[in-house]
C-alpha cells in the first residue's frame, strides 16, 4: 500500500488497489456464503452428512436428496442471480441518472413488473383452461417480465425524440407510470377475492421460497446477459458523471450507451421481479456501501455490486428461512428491516464526510 | 378436481398398506386440524399451519406458516408421514417438491356445504385410522347441521333478518361480506339474508351502499381483547348508525374460527347464530 502511495496520483492508485482487493474479498465471501446457504436450513438435513454418505457410497434418503437438489441448491443459485441483478441494476441506474437515489423502482420498471404479476394473479382464472394448464405456474413470472419490459419500452419511447433520450423526461415519465400502474394495481386489488388478496400480499413482500430449477432456467439467461454487459458500461458511466456533453467529447457514444444501460436494467430487473416478487433495498443500499468502501469508480463498482448483492440476498434468505422455522418470513421484510437502518446509517455517514 | 381426488385416494390406498400407529400427520387448515383433534387423532399431529388455532392445545405444536405461502423445506423439516390439507394450500412450487418427496398428500375440498363438511370428516377419519370416531363425529355434525337447517327453514321469508357481516372498519371504511364468502354462507345457514347483495367477496362499502343495505343486525368477529371496534366506534360511522341495526344497537360478535371455520363446529355455529338472531334456543 505504501508503494501505491509513493506514486504520483497515489490517491487514485490506492483506491484502485482497494477496489480490486475488495473484489477478491467479496468473491471469496460469496463462495463461503453459497456454501453456508446450501449447508443450513430449516430441515435437519445437513449437507455435510449427505456428502459423507455419498462419498462412502451409502444410501441417501429421498427427502435429503430433494432438500439438497430440489430446494437448497436451486434456491442458492436463484439468490445469487436475483441479488446480483438487483444490486447491479441499482448501480447502473444510479450512474445513468447521476443520482445516488435512483433505482429500478424509481423509473417504473419494478412497478410495471408488479402490475403484470398482479393482473396474472387476479385475472388468471379468466384464461381459457387449456392455455392456463399449458402455461401453469409460469403465468405470474411471465406476466411480471412482460410488465417490466413493457414499462421500460413505454418509458423509452416517451423519453426518446429523434434518437435522443432525455433522462429527465424519463424520470418524470417513470413517476407517472408508477402512479398509473399503482392505480391499475388498485383496480385489480379491488377485483381480487380474499385468497387472491393474500397471494398479492405475499407476492409483494418477495420471496425465494418458490425457487426451483425451472425458475432458475427462466431467469438465468436474461440476468446473466445483463450481468455480463454491465461491467462494460463502467468507463462510460464514469464519463457520464461529468455530464453528457463532456462524455460525448471523450468519445463515448452516449445515446447508444444509454440504450444499452436501459435494456440491461429492464432485462435484469424484469427477470428478478418475475421470479422473486418485490425485494427492496438491495438495489439502493449495496451500491452505496460500496461507494463508501472503495469510491465511485463504476469499473469496480458494477462488479463489486454484483458480488455484494448476491451475498446480501443469500444472507437475508438464510435469515428469512431459519428465524421462524419451520415457517418462513418473506425475504422483502428481512431486506427492508436490515436495509432501512443501514441506508439511514449510510446517509448519516455520508453527511458526516461532507461536513468534514 | 377429479385428478386431485384420484391422487389423494391413491395416496391413501398406498399409505394404508404401510400404516402404523406412529403416523406423523401435518395438518394444514383450521377445519382439518379441528377434525383431527375432534376424532382423537390429535396426538398424531406433529405440526400445523398458522390458521389452525383450535383447540387450544394446537398452539404448542410447531407452526409451519401461512397455508397459502408454505416453504418446501419448512414442510419437509417436520418429517411428516402424511399431509392432510385444505383445498387452498400452496403454492404449487411447494406442493411439487412435496410430491417429489413422496409424502402422501390428502386434499380436502372446500367445506362450504353440509355434505362436504361431513364428507371431509370421514376422509380425515380414514386417513388417520380413526374411522369409528370419525363416523360418530360425522353423525353428530350431520345432526347439528340438519337441526340448523330445520331451524333456518322455519323462519318465514318475510321474517328473515337482514344481516351485514363486517370484517373490518379500518379508517371508518366498512369492509363487508358479499357473495362467495364464508360470511355469506353462514348467514344463509342461520336462516338470515345477507344484506349485501350483488357484490363478490369482501368489499369496502360506500355510504350509500350501507344505507341501501339497511341491515337489521351487524355480525362481526370477536377477536377478544381490545382488537375489535366497540359499538360506540362502530356506530360513529354515520351511515351505519342510521340503519335499523344502528338504531337498535344490534351487533352480534362471534369467534372467527368458530363462525367461519366450516369444520366440525359449523352446525353448532349456524344454530347459535340462528338462536341469537331469532331468540330461540
Amino acid at each position: 500500500m505504501s508503494m501505491a502511495l509513493s506514486h504520483a496520483g497515489g490517491d487514485v492508485d490506492l483506491r484502485e488497489l482497494r477496489a480490486k482487493r475488495l473484489t477478491i474479498l467479496l468473491a471469496v465471501a460469496l463462495v463461503i456464503t453459497c456454501a453456508l446457504s446450501v449447508l443450513f436450513g430449516a430441515s435437519g438435513t445437513s449437507a455435510i452428512k449427505v456428502l459423507g454418505q455419498w462419498l462412502r457410497g451409502e444410501d441417501i434418503t429421498l427427502v435429503d436428496r430433494i432438500v439438497l437438489l430440489q430446494v437448497r441448491i436451486p434456491r442458492m443459485v436463484l439468490g445469487v442471480l436475483v441479488g446480483a441483478s438487483l444490486a447491479v441494476s441499482g448501480a447502473v441506474m444510479q450512474g445513468l441518472f447521476r443520482n445516488p437515489l435512483a433505482d429500478p423502482g424509481l423509473v417504473g420498471v419494478s412497478a410495471g413488473a408488479s402490475l403484470g404479476a398482479i393482473v396474472a394473479i387476479v385475472l388468471g382464472g379468466f384464461l381459457p383452461a387449456a392455455f392456463a394448464a399449458m402455461i401453469g405456474s409460469w403465468l405470474v413470472p411471465a406476466a411480471a417480465f412482460l410488465g417490466g419490459w413493457g414499462a421500460t419500452m413505454a418509458l423509452y419511447m416517451v423519453a426518446t425524440r429523434q434518437g435522443r433520450t432525455s433522462i429527465a423526461t424519463m424520470l418524470l415519465a417513470g413517476i407517472a407510470l408508477g402512479a398509473l400502474t399503482g392505480a391499475l394495481s388498485g383496480i385489480m386489488i379491488y377485483r381480487a377475492n380474499d385468497n387472491q388478496l393474500r397471494d398479492l400480499t405475499f407476492w409483494g413482500m418477495g420471496s425465494l421460497a418458490g425457487a426451483n430449477w425451472p425458475k432458475v432456467i427462466t431467469a438465468a439467461p436474461l440476468i446473466v446477459i445483463a450481468l455480463a454487459v454491465a461491467p462494460f458500461l463502467g468507463r462510460s458511466l464514469n464519463a457520464l458523471a461529468l455530464g453528457e456533453a463532456a462524455a460525448a467529447h471523450m468519445g463515448i457514444p452516449v445515446q447508444r450507451m444509454k440504450s444499452i444501460a436501459i435494456l440491461t436494467v429492464a432485462g435484469a430487473t424484469g427477470a428478478a421481479v418475475a421470479v422473486s416478487g418485490g425485494i427492496g433495498f438491495i438495489g439502493i443500499v449495496v451500491p452505496h456501501l460500496l461507494r463508501l468502501a472503495a469510491g465511485p469508480d463504476h469499473r469496480h463498482l458494477l462488479v463489486n455490486a454484483g458480488l455484494l448483492g448476491a451475498i446480501v440476498l443469500l444472507l437475508a434468505d438464510m435469515i428469512s428461512r431459519t428465524i421462524v422455522a419451520p415457517a418462513e418470513l418473506p425475504i422483502g421484510i428481512v431486506t427492508a428491516v436490515i436495509g432501512g437502518p443501514v441506508f439511514l446509517w449510510v446517509l448519516l455517514k455520508q453527511r458526516g464526510i461532507i461536513d468534514l | 378436481m377429479k385428478r386431485v381426488l384420484l391422487t389423494s385416494s391413491l395416496a391413501l390406498a398406498l399409505f394404508a398398506s404401510a400404516a402404523s400407529a406412529q403416523d406423523r400427520i401435518l395438518s394444514l387448515g383450521s377445519s382439518t386440524t379441528e377434525i383431527l383433534f375432534a376424532i382423537g387423532a390429535g396426538d398424531k399431529v406433529v405440526a400445523r399451519d398458522s390458521t389452525s388455532t383450535y383447540p387450544a392445545e394446537v398452539e404448542s405444536l410447531p407452526d409451519i406458516g401461512y397455508l397459502r405461502a408454505l416453504s418446501p423445506e419448512g414442510v419437509l423439516s417436520v418429517n411428516a408421514d402424511m399431509i392432510i390439507a385444505e383445498h387452498d394450500a400452496g403454492p404449487v412450487e411447494t406442493i411439487d417438491v412435496l410430491k417429489a418427496a413422496s409424502i402422501p398428500w390428502i386434499s380436502l375440498p372446500a367445506g362450504w356445504s353440509a355434505e362436504q363438511i361431513v364428507a371431509n370428516i370421514r376422509t380425515v377419519g380414514e386417513a388417520s385410522h380413526h374411522v369409528a370416531e370419525a363416523e360418530a363425529l360425522a353423525t353428530e355434525v350431520e345432526a347439528q347441521l340438519a337441526a340448523a337447517a330445520t331451524a333456518a327453514a322455519s323462519v318465514p321469508a318475510t321474517a328473515r333478518k337482514r344481516v351485514m357481516f363486517i370484517i373490518s372498519t379500518q379508517g371508518g371504511r366498512v369492509m363487508a361480506a358479499g357473495q362467495n364468502t364464508g360470511g355469506d354462507t353462514i348467514i344463509g345457514m342461520a336462516g338470515a339474508v345477507n344484506a349485501i347483495q350483488g357484490v363478490d367477496g369482501y368489499k369496502p362499502l360506500t355510504d350509500e351502499a350501507i344505507a341501501t343495505a339497511a341491515p337489521d343486525v351487524i355480525l362481526m368477529m370477536d377477536r377478544g381483547h381490545d382488537l375489535d371496534a366497540a359499538n360506540s366506534d362502530l356506530f360513529a360511522i354515520a351511515p351505519l348508525a342510521a340503519t335499523p341495526a344502528g338504531q337498535n344497537q344490534a351487533v352480534i360478535r362471534m369467534d372467527g374460527a368458530y363462525l367461519l371455520g366450516f369444520g366440525p363446529r359449523a352446525g353448532a355455529a349456524a344454530l347459535e347464530l340462528h338462536n341469537t338472531l331469532y331468540g330461540g334456543n
